[in-house]
């Protein structure tokens, strides 16, 4: 024994349950008595979640209308056609008028939509550059390669905000008008523009070149606006909290869509007697029709919607939980019988 | 000039030695295995020559043949010119040839001739290069990795040309709010259609997951450890432990469909023991206890039979004196040196040395029958018989052993001048030439002994007066000087001289089966491995062990193919007869692999030896060699095992590649100890080196070494199984997560205008295979366990399950990448319908592309791990730590990630993106949803798959999950059964024995208290029930 004692030297591996795959280990076995009730449980819980879900997407109103201004559409196709083949195209002016027979609980969020717009192209996508945005007075001056044809404008100066993101910026514009007795005046309905942007990208990650004394005019001094803007960047609104690189708008916008088709939050309805929701009677949106969208086959609309604590109006999560849950309880009934069969069978082998 | 225990660097004539007599010991065992000592002669005419001036002044030529590869032949002829004179002729031949790679030992210095050198020596001529060799499994993976190379291009190429398409409409290649420069629009067309095709290429490269080649090498890597660390496979008697040599086969050894094996060495112990020997038909056995120990007491003889008349004394002295004389043993006195054994008897420090283990084991048990072999001096024998007087016999001519006549006889003269011939060898070449003598009792005996596995040896003499010796003296000179044909011509004198003998009686010498080898080979062969034996022995003596060790049964039909049988008919009817034999008989086997174990089934043993297989293997001018390759796999794929006796080493790796290369390409494994193994283990997908007595040459060549054949039991069954199910699942998964990862950017571009955009953020795309996904699947492949070790060792036939690369076919890669594709899809329309149209926070606002890849990619980090952690059968510490954790740092890091506005970046697309999709509850709604629709498919695949067609090895995790308590029910005689139980009954019955193999352990103690009780009850079980009354358990029961 003392041989075998002294034999296990330098050479014997050591004994730890690790090296000796022996470690304490759960073995759990994927096996349909535990899966059934996996299954009900699942397909329960579910099918519960599905139909509060739908329920509540269900609540969500939605009012939506293309302005795109195809002919005989409205008022709009008037400014369409003059914008027709022309670039810049002219400012123009349309409206729409709707009425709601009852009152549209809120808070109504108003929303415009582009179709066919890519905002996810990547030569688009990548066409900013973030440093300059975030009010960094090297960069304002330099913007990045990215931003061709954008970066420079043809006297030379660099653009500020650089990129395609930036010159392509929605500039329609809306207000809301409510008529509240027919034939009465038409009283503007207060649109808070505040609050439609990440609080991050308008606290942080948009940020304005330092002030040059005070003024931020003079801070953008050497730059040129985008091709495509008829203001330059520090003149997007009086406000002085709302221009510049922080205008609301402008960060808004310049959150690239997923895809072609997309909304983006315009305003929220929430002040006055608005706070409430859109009451009854007759609606005018007046429209400052001034993006061309044809050119690329898209469309221009604009939505009026309420929002619950899951978001806008989508049924397909509610839809989805249900399908999968009654899915569940189905293959659990299947299995249910598969198992009982085959019980049965390994019964009968056994005896 | 070569000095003591230096290597021969060339083929040398043997010219001279400092010894007085012209010889030299040399040790081959880097060249042919045998570690003993060999005896070279030097050339008659030179061997005075002692110093350089002497060597200088010696004039001579050497004519020798063609360089060729067999160790043992050699031809030449030295024309050593005199002054004046005639040159004088000497023929040479191996024994004056000293080989490249031997050893020089005892012998303080030699002068030698180079006559080959370099590549022409024989040592170079056997050297097989090594190859590359990559596992099955590596090339399977080669294979999915080129259907996914296609998958990439055609990737590419589809959307290339679908953006070319799509772009037609010149608003869409170029709308207005997103304009070319001046260069990107004079760009030639095909140009920038080139440059799109490598753009989605690099965006789409991911799918070739480059990191599962990172991570298939470190699981390798590390994955040998646990080999290395594996105390049941570690030897205490040598202190060594397992090697890796390579670590690329690991999962290879879960693969093997044919074994290799060694016989001596590998299959026995290499150490011989004089067992017993038989004197006209009394029986002696030597007193033999604990290995070889002899009781120190007892230096006589126990006699089993009656004692012997006066006459049976001298006859049996006879015998002693036969033993002591006819053989080549050398003795060492001093015992510093390696010498292979010392003599066991303490008094004496010799060691005896000779070329052959079973010279030394006779010479040993004579000298505990009371003869004492004491030196050759002066060509006088020397030995001390049992009145310790010292008799003295004068050498006179040595006949030496060689594989075809099988026998050696040397020559002697006693004190008395009478002349002995004394002849000792195989039975088969003795009987025959015997004209006096006990002989049908002796082979009663010997017949009895190599039943039993014993080696055993005939001796038998001859008195030769004066003149008849002379005679002989005239013959043998004649033939040894010949050039021509020497072989033949001394094999005919031999043949003259060795004949009209007396038989005097037979020894049997035991090499004994290592520890559990039969065990082994059972388990191996239950496991659907088939067992060939590739020998250089003789082929009695290889079939004997066969039988030892379970490779041939009682019931198996043995067929030989063998020279004897091809001298008498043509190789071509031997083999159709032999195939007919086989044919007609499988024609009514089922053709399951489980009917060559099934006990009442006939199988068939083959045993061919050398020379037959050169013949078969010999192209032919007509070509129809192919045919009887052919005919010749054919009948050994029908035999349930094959041994192959006399081969030499470059046969033995004929053998194997002759399998390797069949249609089936099966797996092959070559184990074996010595030198000669080394090019079969070189041959073979898997080499397993034996660390044995005879060097470390195949430890050393070898992929793998371990110290015991039994070993490999665990090895293959254990550890093999394990790292083929690790390394499968790897591979499976790797393709499955990068085709989660990728197809939604494929899918995206359908989306984004063909433009390329990724869909995740650079650091996700570069993180997600390197750090979100990789440790959860490198620790799965080093811990999984479907199985416990324990159930794997026991039920060899699990083995099955994963033969033939079963979890790397097709149709399961094909599983797992339309696993993929659905998950892929699920990811990004689950994402799609989510974004559509609509916001999800509930303050309203909208989120951006970022989130939407961000959303994709977080059900994917989660489906794609929580996958991982369903096929997870083993859970430690170490799987929870690193799955959990890897989702924790999943989470952590992007939290991170989006938290800070890193000053590096140019761009701060992620910011806040993670954060502000965790604040939306529908986001995580959909994250549940998501994982949950992307994980059933393969949950119900599983459980119904496990319900409905269970393999057996999920049976066996079933059996092991729920412990049925019917343990009383079951008798412990189930553990009898034979492996045809298992094999012939239908799988149910098979299920329920599973169950009872569980149960076993416990009962196997009560067994050997009471078992009349169990086996009354166990026949009671065995026939009350129809699932048991299987065939092979019934006969295992009451034997």
């Amino acid at each position: 024994m003392t041989w075998s004692a002294t034999a296990r030297g330098a050479h014997q591996p050591d004994n730890t349950a690790f090296t000796q795959q022996r470690l304490p280990a759960w073995q759990p076995l994927l096996s349909a008595s535990i899966a059934l009730p996996l299954f009900f449980c699942a397909g329960l819980a579910f099918i519960g979640l599905g139909l509060g879900l739908y329920y509540s997407s269900n609540g969500i109103k939605e009012l939506e209308y293309d302005y795109t201004g195809d002919s005989g559409t409205g008022n709009c196709s008037v400014c369409a056609a003059a914008g027709q083949g022309r670039a810049p195209p002219p400012p123009c002016s349309c409206a729409w008028y709707f009425s709601l027979p009852e009152l549209f609980q809120g808070p109504v969020y108003l929303y415009y939509e582009l179709t066919n717009f890519y905002q996810n192209n990547r030569r688009y996508s990548v066409s900013r550059d973030d440093a300059q945005l975030s009010g960094l007075p090297s960069a304002l001056r330099h913007p990045v390669n990215e931003c061709a044809p954008y970066q420079l404008s043809a006297a030379g100066l660099p653009i500020a905000p650089c990129g395609a993101i930036a010159n392509s910026l929605f500039n329609d514009s809306f207000s809301l008008w409510h008529q509240r007795l027919p034939g009465g005046l038409y009283v503007e309905v207060p649109l808070d523009r505040s609050g439609i942007a990440w609080w991050t990208d308008y606290h942080v990650k948009f940020r304005n070149p330092p002030l040059v004394n005070g003024s931020l005019a003079l801070a953008f001094q050497g730059t040129a606006p985008p091709p495509n803007w008829r203001r330059p960047v520090y003149e997007l609104s009086p406000d002085p909290n709302n221009t510049g690189f922080i205008n609301q708008d402008f960060v808004v916008w310049m959150r690239t869509a997923a895809l072609p088709t997309f909304r983006k939050l315009y305003a929220r309805i929430r002040q006055g007697n608005y706070s409430a929701g859109l009451p009854r009677g007759a609606y005018r949106v007046n429209i400052t029709y001034n993006y061309p969208v044809r050119a690329f086959g898209g469309h221009k609309l604009l939505i009026f919607s309420s929002i619950s604590w899951m978001g806008g109006k989508n049924p397909f999560l509610g839809i989805a939980y249900l399908v999968v849950g009654s899915l569940c309880i189905l293959t659990g009934f299947v299995m249910l019988i598969v198992y009982i069969r085959y019980q049965d069978q390994d019964d009968d082998y056994e005896e | 000039m070569v000095k003591e225990d230096e290597t021969f660097p060339c083929d040398l004539i043997f010219l001279s030695s400092n010894r007085g007599d012209g010889t030299c010991h040399v040790t081959t065992a880097s060249l042919d295995g045998e570690s003993s000592h060999k005896t070279h002669y030097a050339v008659q005419d030179t061997k005075g020559f002692h110093t350089e001036e002497d060597i200088g002044g010696l004039h001579a030529t050497i004519e020798c043949e063609q360089p060729q590869p067999d160790l043992y032949k050699f031809v030449g002829r030295i024309n050593v010119y005199s002054d004046l004179n005639d040159p004088v002729v000497r023929p040479l031949g191996s024994e004056n040839l000293l080989l490249r790679g031997a050893t020089l030992k005892n012998t303080e210095k030699i002068f030698g001739v180079a006559i080959y050198t370099g590549m022409e020596t024989k040592m170079a001529l056997n050297y097989q290069s090594k190859s590359q060799k990559r596992s099955a499994v590596e090339k399977s993976m080669n294979a999915f990795l080129i259907v996914y190379l296609c998958i990439l291009i055609s990737k590419a190429l589809i959307n290339t040309v679908l953006k070319y398409v799509w772009q037609s409409e010149p608003f869409r290649d170029e709308p207005w709010y997103n304009q070319k420069t001046e260069s990107e629009r004079q760009r030639n067309l095909f140009l920038r259609a080139f440059t799109d095709f490598l753009a989605f290429m690099v965006l789409f490269n991911y799918i070739i997951p480059v990191s599962m080649y990172v991570t298939v090498e470190m699981q390798k890597f590390l994955g040998s450890y646990f080999i290395t660390w594996d105390e049941d496979m570690f030897d205490e008697e040598t202190g060594e432990g397992p090697l890796v040599n390579t670590s690329d086969l690991n999962e290879e050894l879960g693969q093997v469909e044919y074994i290799f094996t060694d016989k001596t060495g590998t299959l026995t112990e290499n150490n011989m023991e004089f067992k017993e020997c038989c004197i006209e038909g009394h029986v002696y056995v030597p007193h033999v206890i604990c290995n070889g120990q002899v009781l120190p007491e007892s230096s006589g003889i126990d006699m089993i039979d009656s004692s012997p008349s006066v006459n049976g004394r001298e006859r049996e002295e006879l015998f002693f004196r036969a033993l002591c004389l006819c053989h080549t043993v050398q003795v060492k006195d001093n015992d510093s040196v390696d010498g292979p054994r010392k003599s066991p008897d303490g008094g004496a420090s010799c060691v005896y040395i000779s070329s052959s283990p079973d010279e030394v084991a006779l010479v040993e048990g004579v000298q505990r029958l009371g003869f004492t072999y004491l030196r050759l001096k002066d060509n006088y024998m020397e030995l001390l018989n049992r009145e310790n007087h010292v008799e003295r016999f004068e050498l006179l001519e040595i006949l030496s052993f060689d594989s075809v006549r099988r026998r050696m006889s040397v020559i002697v003269k006693s004190a008395t001048g009478e002349i002995y011939l004394f002849c000792k060898g195989a039975d088969s070449s003795i009987f025959p030439r015997v004209i006096e003598g006990k002989v049908d009792q002796i082979r009663a005996r010997v017949e009895r002994n190599a039943v039993e596995g014993l080696r055993t040896l005939c001796v038998a003499y001859k008195r030769l007066i004066q003149e008849e010796y002379e005679g002989i003296c005239k013959l043998l000179q004649a033939a040894k000087v010949a050039l021509q044909d020497r072989e033949k011509k001394l094999a005919e004198a031999y043949e003259q001289i060795e004949k009209d003998l007396i038989l005097l009686g037979a020894t049997a010498v035991e090499d004994r089966l290592q520890e559990k080898a039969a065990d082994t080979i059972e388990a191996l062969q239950k496991a659907g491995i088939k067992v060939w034996v590739l020998t250089g022995d003789k082929m009695e003596t290889a079939a004997a062990t066969c039988y030892a060790c379970k490779l041939f049964r009682r019931n198996t039909q043995l067929l030989e193919l063998t020279t004897k049988r091809i001298e008498e008919q043509s190789l071509h009817d031997v083999l159709f007869e032999l195939s007919k034999t086989v044919l007609r008989h499988s024609g009514s086997l089922t053709r399951d692999n489980f009917s060559g174990l099934s006990a009442d089934m006939q199988d068939y043993g083959l045993i061919i030896d050398g020379a037959a297989l050169s013949l078969i293997m010999k192209p032919r001018e007509d070509g129809s060699s192919s045919n009887y390759r052919e005919l010749f796999l054919e009948i050994c794929r029908s035999c349930s095992a094959v041994l192959c006796c006399r081969m030499a080493p470059l046969q033995k790796a004929q053998i194997v590649k002759l399998i390797k290369f069949s249609k089936e390409h099966p797996i092959t494994l070559a184990v074996g100890d010595g030198a000669n193994d080394v090019s079969m283990i070189l041959e073979a997908h898997v080499g397993i080196g034996v660390i044995g007595k005879e060097g470390r040459q195949a430890a050393r060549n070898s992929d793998y070494a371990i110290p015991k054949f039994k070993h490999l039991k665990k090895m293959l069954l254990v550890h093999g199984h394990f790292y083929y199910i690790r390394i499968s699942e790897l591979v499976q998964y790797f393709f499955y997560k990068n085709v989660c990862f990728i197809f939604p950017q494929f899918l995206y571009q359908f989306f984004c205008g063909f433009s390329q955009q990724t869909l995740y953020d650079t650091a996700y795309l570069t993180l997600y295979n390197i750090s979100f996904t990789s440790l959860p699947i490198l620790l799965y492949s080093l811990m999984e366990q479907h199985i416990g070790i324990d159930v794997l060792k026991r039920d060899p036939t699990l083995y099955r399950d994963v033969a033939k690369n079963a979890l790397l076919r097709w149709r399961v890669f094909i599983y797992w990448t339309l696993l993929g594709l659905f998950d892929a899809l699920v990811f990004f329309f689950g994402a799609y319908f989510m974004f559509e149209n609509t916001t999800v926070t509930s303050n309203g606002q909208i989120f951006g592309n970022w989130t939407f890849g961000t959303l994709v990619f977080t059900v994917m980090v989660f489906t794609v791990t929580l996958k991982l952690a369903l096929d997870t059968h083993y859970w430690t510490w170490i799987n929870h730590f690193v799955i959990w954790g890897s989702l924790l740092f999943y989470v952590v890091f992007s939290l991170l990630w989006g938290g800070v506005i890193w000053p590096f970046l140019n761009y701060q697309r992620m910011y806040y993106v993670f954060i502000q999709m965790l604040s939306s509850g529908p986001a995580w709604l959909a994250i549940v949803l998501l994982v949950t629709i992307s994980l059933l498919p393969d949950v119900l695949k599983k459980v119904l798959c496990r319900q409905l067609w269970p393999t057996a090895t999920e049976r066996v995790q079933n059996g092991c999950a729920q412990p049925r308590d019917r343990d009383s029910e079951f008798t412990p005689l189930a553990s009898l059964q034979s492996p045809g139980y298992q094999s012939t009954c239908p799988s149910a019955a098979w299920y329920s024995s599973r169950s009872q193999q569980v149960t076993l352990a416990a009962w196997k103690g009560k067994v050997s208290v009471e078992p009349p009780p169990a086996l009354s009850g166990s026949r009671h079980h065995c026939s009350s029930s129809p699932s048991h009354s299987c065939p092979g358990s019934r006969v295992q029961l009451l034997v």
